[in-house]
């Protein structure tokens, strides 16, 4: 195909639509916006292919800025809704935009079954670690003890990790970035396009109005290089203002935090493998988090590629009976088993 | 109609007869739903008309022998048309005590009585809470009662094959079948070329369960046990090509035959339930018709799933019964808000919560009507029988697509179980469903309304130029926009109420069977309506002017209900419910109509019907 035939690329403005932005001022769903109305036009996948999903809350707000197909579903459901249409059209590019309530608490179970079906859709959690549109209450992401409009003496629960839970759920693809941190969050999002299965991106989002400042010790100038470790395939795990320290494997298989210098080198490091077929390396980053003196892991955690999507297992199911048996007889279908004529 | 209790014992050894209710009872590991499905399947390709009653526990294996665990498989066969399962029943083959315990109470006097003599020792009367062995108590004095030993006997027929006395044990009810077969003068033939097919790779099976199944009728030939056997002619329905058919059997044909008339990929989401899984069942081998089910984590994503591939082009389908479709609600309100076709079966069951997973009841009207959040009116479908299924998923089909709608089927566990001949259909009989996808970018708006149905355009997902979003908030009519203001709520709800409404359009007038006007009209809907042809045709109609309205649509109502309504000094509503078709059409009609309720989980038996009608209708004028 010569390239006089192609059509002019998209711009981020076509992806942009004429209805007024509801979010709060500040709130920065406006930079994930901006980012995902950035990448799309450089994806090559003609705007009409696009659909977006959302189920509810602010995040799921989503599809009405984006000018392409979009379904705002209800509480939790969206991984459903996406599965249907991506069962009837593998074809399309299906995302869907979510929050920490709507995926992991009403819609946990829906969120679950779709990673570990692998349908082939981009999911987008974002994480701000309350409930914004209702007004402030905790979510399952919020930390333990957090006092909230519905726990004015603490929440008792203890927070999901949204990143280990879609590792244990075997999610082929799994990855985190930051609102702030736009060239790291477009980067991700177009390592989550390119993988064919369920790609899970949570993205760490500030709600200045309820949870102001959630994830400052990550997002602010002075900690981030201390508290954020951003992963690169193939590349050592090291992170710090100087990059002096590092993650080494541990010889019972756990890892540690070091210092580097005194006859410690980035050789000794853990090299960052995103690709093994096992989620248990992945699984075992994603839990930094919880341990005194290690970083968070930002960045691709998990992309292995090898497991077929659902859809197209559903449809080449259909295919090869078809191939088997032929195209059915409908005739021949209402007239099956045993049958008398009466004259 | 006469039955063979009208008939004198002995004498001549073959009696021609027009009818008879058999009734298979037994451990819920006996095998009584196999055996009286197979028994059914020899009479009907002979071409008896039936309607069958299979009533099984909902526990798979309750302890053996015990009155939790009795599964019963009714046949009513006739050389006439038949519309019940039968009352009262001619023969019983009750395969321990407690079968015997259940069922007794139905046999007609002088019936016959067939039992297993073999499980009616002292420890398997303490199972049934049985004190005295009612085979020498003369409690079954007045039933021609044939104590057969069906395990020795079986045992004796297979003990060269080499087979373990458990297995041997459980090919007994094939001896009992084999002895029904002769009673009836059927042929072993359509049994036999089952056994082949169901084991064909275990041929020790293939021998041992041929061998009882010969091995019974061979008894009943060389003992001469019954003294007689009986004959029931062909039924002179319609002519055609038939087979059995059950209501689950039907609706999946016909879900198959609506796609392929709309020339849409057929796709059910569903999650198992009690009676609704052999749906899915039955549609998940249709592969080569490009059906795609999809066993859903939950009943709500089983909608949710259906609502996303109907939004992608599919004729979408979710089939549940009661609790599922509780959990369904809010689904089915995004399904409204959106204007995307669906179906959705309910196989009614009894309630609620869990209730009574395998009986059968007609209490979910009230929720497919009402049961959502807000104004959310949704078109209602009931089939009358279970080959009529086969049609109502096709309308529900045609509905849906033609008004861009979600549309509720109410079967329920009688239907979806119970067996009826069907005459087969031609596929060219069957009329196209027209579908269009909106194509055109030029002045697109996705709730820009047809004039006449109301319908928005279906406009899927990789279509150039129509980019839309859609979703559960209020939108504005025409361009779908969220729109908040109090008008154009008020607008989109009487709208969404219109377009439900405009669904009468393609809707007959109701004519009732029977008189046109006078004395009194009986309206039902649902699996009732053979109990109560059934007791019209019995003969208390006689003398009576009497119609009977049976409502296959159930919202929209037809048309000219209430004037027909008019026609008749009373009105009953027979239901298998509280009183829920009736609450409708006093608060519609306002109509002071008489209630006949049942709510036992089982259907209604002829004779209720027929004494309710007798009461309300009061004696007969002499001038008649």
């Amino acid at each position: 195909m010569s390239t006089a035939t192609l059509p002019p690329p998209l711009t981020k403005k076509e992806f942009q639509t004429d209805q007024e932005v509801r979010w709060c001022p500040g709130c920065g769903d406006y930079a994930i916006l901006s980012a995902v109305q950035s990448v799309f036009p450089e994806l090559g996948i003609k705007r009409e292919n696009f659909v977006v999903v959302s189920g509810i809350g602010c995040s799921s707000r989503f599809p009405y800025y984006m000018n392409t197909f979009g379904f705002h579903t209800i509480h939790g459901r969206a991984p459903a809704v996406a599965t249907g249409i991506k069962a009837i059209r593998p074809d399309l590019e299906v995302w869907l935009a979510t929050g920490d309530g709507d995926a992991l608490s009403i819609g946990g179970n829906h969120t679950i079954h779709m990673l570990r079906r692998n349908v082939g859709i981009k999911v987008l959690l974002f994480n701000n670690r309350i409930y914004g549109l209702t007004k402030g209450q905790y979510s399952p992401t919020s930390e333990f003890n957090k006092k909230t409009k519905s726990t004015p003496f603490g929440s008792l629960d203890r927070p999901f990790n949204p990143i280990s839970l879609a590792i244990g759920a075997e999610a082929t693809f799994v990855a985190r970035s930051v609102d702030v941190f736009q060239s790291h969050l477009k980067d991700t999002l177009k390592h989550a396009a390119a993988h064919r299965g369920s790609a899970f991106v949570e993205i760490l989002q500030n709600c200045n109005i309820f949870n102001d400042g959630a994830w400052f010790n990550l997002t602010e100038r002075d900690a981030r290089s201390e508290h954020v470790i951003q992963l690169e395939h193939g590349k050592p795990l090291v992170f710090g203002k100087n990059r002096d320290k590092g993650i080494r494997r541990r010889s019972d298989g756990d890892i540690e935090v070091v210092q580097l210098g005194n006859g410690i080198s980035e050789s000794d490091l853990v090299v960052h493998d995103a690709h093994h077929p096992r989620p248990s390396y992945a699984f075992l980053l994603s839990h930094m988090e919880h341990r005194e003196g290690f970083p968070t892991p930002i960045g691709v955690l998990r992309a292995w590629d090898d497991l077929p999507r659902y859809e197209d297992v559903m449809n080449q199911q259909i295919k090869d009976v078809v191939a088997k048996r032929g195209v059915g007889d409908l005739n021949k279908l209402l007239r099956a088993g045993d049958t008398w004529e009466v004259k | 109609m006469s039955t063979i209790t009208e008939v004198p014992p002995v004498k001549s050894k073959r009696q021609v007869i027009d009818s008879a209710v058999i009734r298979f009872a037994g451990d819920s590991g006996d095998g009584m739903q196999v055996t009286g499905s197979q028994f059914t399947n020899t009479v009907a390709l002979y071409g008896n008309d039936i309607a069958t009653f299979p009533d099984y526990p909902a526990e798979i294996r309750a302890p053996a022998g015990t009155i939790p665990g009795v599964s019963g498989f009714q046949l009513h066969f006739s050389a006439s048309e038949v519309y019940t399962p039968g009352d009262a029943i001619d023969v019983l083959i009750a395969m321990n005590p407690a079968a015997l315990k259940v069922n007794v109470a139905d046999l007609k006097a002088n019936g016959i009585l067939i039992v297993n003599s073999d499980s009616f020792a002292e420890t398997d009367l303490r199972k049934a809470q049985v004190t005295s062995n009612p085979l020498e108590d003369h409690s079954l004095d007045k039933f021609r009662l044939f104590p057969v030993e069906l395990e020795r006997l079986t045992r004796r027929a297979l003990e060269h094959l080499g087979l373990d006395t458990k297995s041997m044990g459980r090919c007994k009810n094939f001896f009992a079948l084999g002895m029904c077969y002769w009673l009836y003068n059927r042929s072993v033939e359509p049994t036999v070329r089952w056994i082949d097919d169901k084991f064909k790779n275990k041929p020790l099976l293939v021998e041992a369960n041929k061998l009882a199944l010969k091995a019974g009728y061979s008894y009943c030939e060389a003992t001469e046990a019954f003294q007689i056997s009986y004959e029931i002619p062909p039924a002179h329905l319609s002519p055609g090509l038939y087979r059995s058919l059950s209501g689950n059997q039907a609706l999946a044909l016909g879900f198959v035959t609506a796609a392929r008339k709309a020339g849409l990929t057929l796709f059910q989401g569903s999650y198992p339930i009690t009676p609704a899984s052999d749906i899915l069942h039955e549609l998940s081998r249709y592969k080569d018709f490009g059906v795609m089910t999809f066993q859903a984590e939950d009943e709500i994503a089983a909608i949710t799933s259906s609502i996303g591939a109907a939004y992608a082009g599919a004729l979408a389908l979710t089939t549940t019964s009661g609790p599922g479709m509780a959990l369904k609600t809010e689904a089915l309100g995004l399904a409204v808000a959106v204007e995307l076709p669906l179906v959705i079966c309910d196989i009614q069951r009894g309630g609620p919560s869990t209730g009574l997973p395998t009986k059968t009841e007609q209490a979910d009207l009230l929720q497919a009507l009402f049961g959502r959040n807000s104004e959310a009116p949704i078109p209602i479908l009931a089939p009358a029988t279970p080959a009529d299924c086969f049609w109502v998923a096709l309308e529900a089909s045609r509905i849906a697509i033609k008004y861009m709608v979600p549309v509720i089927i109410l079967s329920d566990g009688y239907l979806a179980n119970g067996a009826e001949p069907w005459r087969i259909p031609d596929e060219s009989e069957i009329p196209l469903i027209p579908v269009k996808f909106a194509s055109d970018p030029i002045n697109f708006q996705p709730y820009k309304r047809d004039p006449k149905t109301l319908a928005r355009p279906w406009a899927v997902p990789g279509t150039p130029g129509l980019e839309h979003r859609i979703g559960g908030l209020e939108k504005q009519d025409g361009t779908g926009n969220i729109n908040y203001e109090p008008l154009n709520h008020e607008n989109m709800v009487r709208i969404r109420a219109a377009k439900v409404a405009a669904v009468v359009q393609d809707i007959p007038d109701a004519v009732p069977v029977g008189d046109p006007e006078g004395d009194l009209l009986i309206v039902a809907w649902g699996s009732t309506g053979g109990a109560i042809t059934a007791a019209l045709q019995s003969g208390c109609a006689k003398g009576r002017k009497i119609g009977h309205l049976h409502l296959r649509h159930l919202n929209p109502l037809p048309a000219n209900l209430g004037e027909v309504l008019k026609r008749y000094k009373k009105v009953l509503v027979p239901e298998l419910n509280m009183g829920q078709l009736i609450w409708v059409l006093r608060a519609k009609y306002l109509v002071d109509a008489i209630g006949l309720n049942k709510i036992q989980g089982r259907p209604f038996k002829q004779a209720e019907l027929e004494q309710k009608i007798e009461e309300v209708c009061g004696p007969r004028e002499k001038s008649r």
